[in-house]
């Protein structure tokens, strides 16, 4: 779909962008020391640290690609709400305090806090590392999105004024920036969800959502196959790509190509009333070019675009538009309508061009309600256990994964004591839970708007927006935009302190004063920024939210079991905690990059070859590395009854 | 905000062992409290489908199963909070 960009979205978007940079330099005048630059001084209010832990949490991911998840294959996105939730309980219940009493500045230092060991450092330096970096690509990914209708920008210029503002950020100012653009940010987005929120229950819904942005939606257009192609236009042979398809094609007088799937019949109704439905197609061919509909991409004369998508086909006791509806009718009216949602059909013609084609397909509500209804879990509601596993490693790596992630532990060192840590993580819940309700809504609210991107499940939540006018979509880009910058900022954080403090430093044993240490971890933010503007780039396709939740397979496997035995077993050893996340880190990678989705996506190679039987590693290798600890810490075990309980440093 | 200059200072303990302790019971028990019924609910989704699809008001047990471990998740850490007050 082409956006255009809107002068109110510009000026919004200035304004925003402008106010964060000029936080990040004013609190940066004020921080000069490492403490000051990696953990805040200690001294962030609780209250603010817990909206900033929102503002770290709520990424990207969860903003732009749960709602899209949501939007698309309704239920199943919110599994991914719930289960980033929960996360938070056991970073609040098992992990928080303890570690806030063994830290200082990174999550090396906590697991190092027993042991002065170079090993655990170095594993531990280079786990947050990786990890840092598998969150950052959905984050880029997110950000490319959102610049695109924004300000008309390409994916890539958008992925690079990101990084670069983000960089600036990082560089200026350090933690006492990041938490501050966290909270603006987690408090607004919080906000403006909920306003949106309110907005789509007072509109209600409706089966004809009407235009949006000066455009008429795509509805899904039944045709009887008996009369199909029409009179004036030329039938296409299927050819060797086409053949044995349910897609019958004609090109019009204008060139344009017209593609109409043939729906199974449903019940016992045979061929006599078949029904087709309009279908629109983009092709990439040879050379290059995008064609929409068989014509170049635009909006032009002799030019196709994609039309919006998604709405309501029919309302219980056929009503036309409810009205107004409170937070639970809602639901319960959505479960008993009828939606068209549209999927896609890749071929590959007989040249060589891929086209991809897009149609519609009702669905019941209630069905869109329950779990499976998208192809991640669609293992759910087969018969196969194998699927169903791969279900439950998803649940229990997100479930672990959050008190693993290394830019959410770094913010437990910012404020000045337990008592603190404890309450602002109650904020934090409280504002994630909110807006993972929200995100519901929102989610739901947009698969009926009749403004939904076929391309980009990415853009749900911005498009959304859309429908309630210029206004609300500037708002909420930009928001989401600081969102992006919010969250990357953090995470370049994270692994600057990785690098400077717990590599350069403690590994090497370079002698670094205060002050070179933050040069070093400032010459390392930009390295890494680097690094995410270009996999933000190559990863373009993907479900940022799909992204994330192999980033919490690799938290998870890499860090829980070292952080969850060091707090409860007695007996571990550093070479046992050494062993533990080398194992989990190593194998869970191996396992991804093994995985059906990425020979699909991003090898292209038919996902039936794919190395490892399902493709969420947690189930498999977070048990592994608790197996690898206990076993390494028995064979090295006496050591670590001499082992002193003592604090490095 | 005067404090950050305070460079070195290690972050004060202001909680003894045995409070701490104290706290990390409560902690864990609330813990598998969660863990309990977020397991129901990841269960209940792969094996447990018709039960899903049951309906309270017209909306899904799915759905009101999902809406309350949030909800859950909030006042446990609410719970949790009270507990390890400073007495």
């Amino acid at each position: 779909m082409i956006y255009e960009p809107s002068a109110v979205a510009v000026v919004v978007f200035a304004v925003f962008v402008a106010i964060t940079l000029g936080l990040s330099f004013y609190f940066g005048a004020k921080a000069r020391s490492a403490q000051g630059y990696f953990a805040a001084g200690g001294g962030i209010p609780w209250f603010v640290n817990g909206v900033a832990f929102a503002g770290d949490y709520l990424s990207a991911a969860s903003f732009l690609g749960i709602c899209g998840m949501i939007a698309f294959y309704g239920y199943d996105g919110f599994l991914y709400s719930i289960g980033y939730l929960a996360g938070w309980v056991v970073a609040l219940f098992v992990v928080a305090e303890p570690l806030k009493r063994m830290g200082r500045f990174t999550f090396a230092d906590a697991l190092d806090g027993r042991f002065n060991s170079r090993g655990i450092k170095l594993a531990a330096a280079i786990s947050t590392l990786v990890i840092s970096v598998f969150y950052l690509i959905p984050q880029m990914v997110g950000a490319g999105a959102l610049m695109r209708p924004l300000l008309g920008f390409s994916h890539v210029a958008g992925v690079i004024t990101v990084g670069v503002t983000v960089v600036l950020i990082v560089v200026t100012a350090g933690m006492v920036s990041t938490t501050y653009v966290q909270f603006i940010k987690g408090g607004l987005l919080v906000f403006f969800c909920a306003l949106l929120t309110v907005m789509i229950l007072k509109r209600g819904l409706a089966v004809d959502p009407g235009q949006s942005g000066g455009r008429n939606y795509l509805p899904r257009r039944a045709t009887l196959v008996a009369n199909l192609p029409p009179q004036g236009m030329t039938p296409l042979e299927p050819g060797k790509a086409w053949a044995g398809k349910p897609y019958i094609r004609a090109r019009d007088a204008a060139d344009r190509i017209h593609v109409w799937r043939i729906e199974s019949p449903r019940g016992d109704s045979r061929d006599a009333a078949a029904m087709a439905v309009d279908c629109q197609t983009v092709t990439l061919d040879k050379t290059g070019r995008r064609l929409v509909n068989g014509l170049p991409h635009g909006r032009g004369e002799g030019q196709s675009d994609l039309l919006p998508v998604g709405n309501i086909d029919a309302l219980p006791d056929n009503q036309r538009q409810t009205g107004a509806v409170g937070p639970f009718q809602f639901l319960a009216v959505l479960g008993r309508s009828e939606i068209v949602q549209w999927s896609s059909e890749k071929i590959t013609e007989d040249d060589g061009a891929g086209t991809t084609v897009y149609y519609p397909a009702t669905h019941s509500g209630a069905d869109l309600l329950l779990p499976g209804a998208s192809p991640t879990f669609k293992g759910v509601r087969g018969g196969r256990f194998i699927d169903k596993l791969d279900f439950l490693s998803l649940m229990l790596s997100l479930f672990a994964g959050t008190a693993s992630l290394p830019h959410i532990l770094i913010r437990y060192y910012t404020v000045k004591d337990q008592a603190s840590a404890r309450k602002s993580t109650v904020v934090g819940i409280a504002s994630i839970g909110a807006f993972y309700i929200l995100t519901l809504y929102l989610g739901l609210g947009a698969m009926i708007s009749g403004n939904l991107d076929v391309t980009n499940s990415n853009m749900a939540a911005p498009l959304l927006a859309r429908t309630f006018g210029e206004l609300p979509f500037a708002v909420i880009s930009a928001i989401a935009f600081t969102t992006v910058l919010g969250t990357v900022s953090g995470l370049i954080m994270a692994a600057s302190g990785a690098v400077a403090h717990d590599l350069m430093a403690n590994v090497m044993q370079i002698g670094l004063t205060d002050h070179e240490k933050v040069r070093a971890g400032k010459i390392v933010a930009v390295v890494v920024g680097a690094v995410a503007m270009v996999l933000g780039v190559l990863f373009e396709k993907m479900n940022v939210t799909f992204l994330v939740g192999w980033a919490f397979n690799i938290a998870a496997s890499a860090n829980l079991p070292s952080l969850v035995m060091l707090l409860f077993w007695k007996r571990t050893t550093k070479q046992g905690i050494t062993a533990a996340i080398v194992v989990g880190m190593l194998t869970s990678l191996a396992w991804v990059l093994a995985s059906a989705q990425t020979f699909k996506d991003v090898y292209g190679l038919p996902p039936e070859t794919a190395l490892v039987p399902f493709s969420q590693p947690g189930i498999v290798t977070i048990p592994l590395g608790f197996a690898v600890l206990v076993v390494v810490s028995l064979a090295t075990g006496p050591t670590a009854r001499e082992q002193p309980v003592v604090k490095s440093e | 905000m005067a404090h950050f200059d305070s460079s070195h200072a290690p972050i004060p303990e202001t909680e003894s062992a045995d409070v701490a302790a104290r706290n990390a019971r409560y902690g864990l028990v609330l813990f598998f409290l969660y863990l309990a019924v977020y397991t129901g609910f990841v269960l209940l989704n792969a094996f447990g489908a018709e039960w899903m699809q049951l309906e309270l008001a017209g909306v899904s047990v799915a759905v009101l199963y999902g809406l309350a471990l949030i909800v859950a998740a909030f006042v446990l850490s609410l719970v949790y909070g009270w507990l390890c007050r400073n007495r």
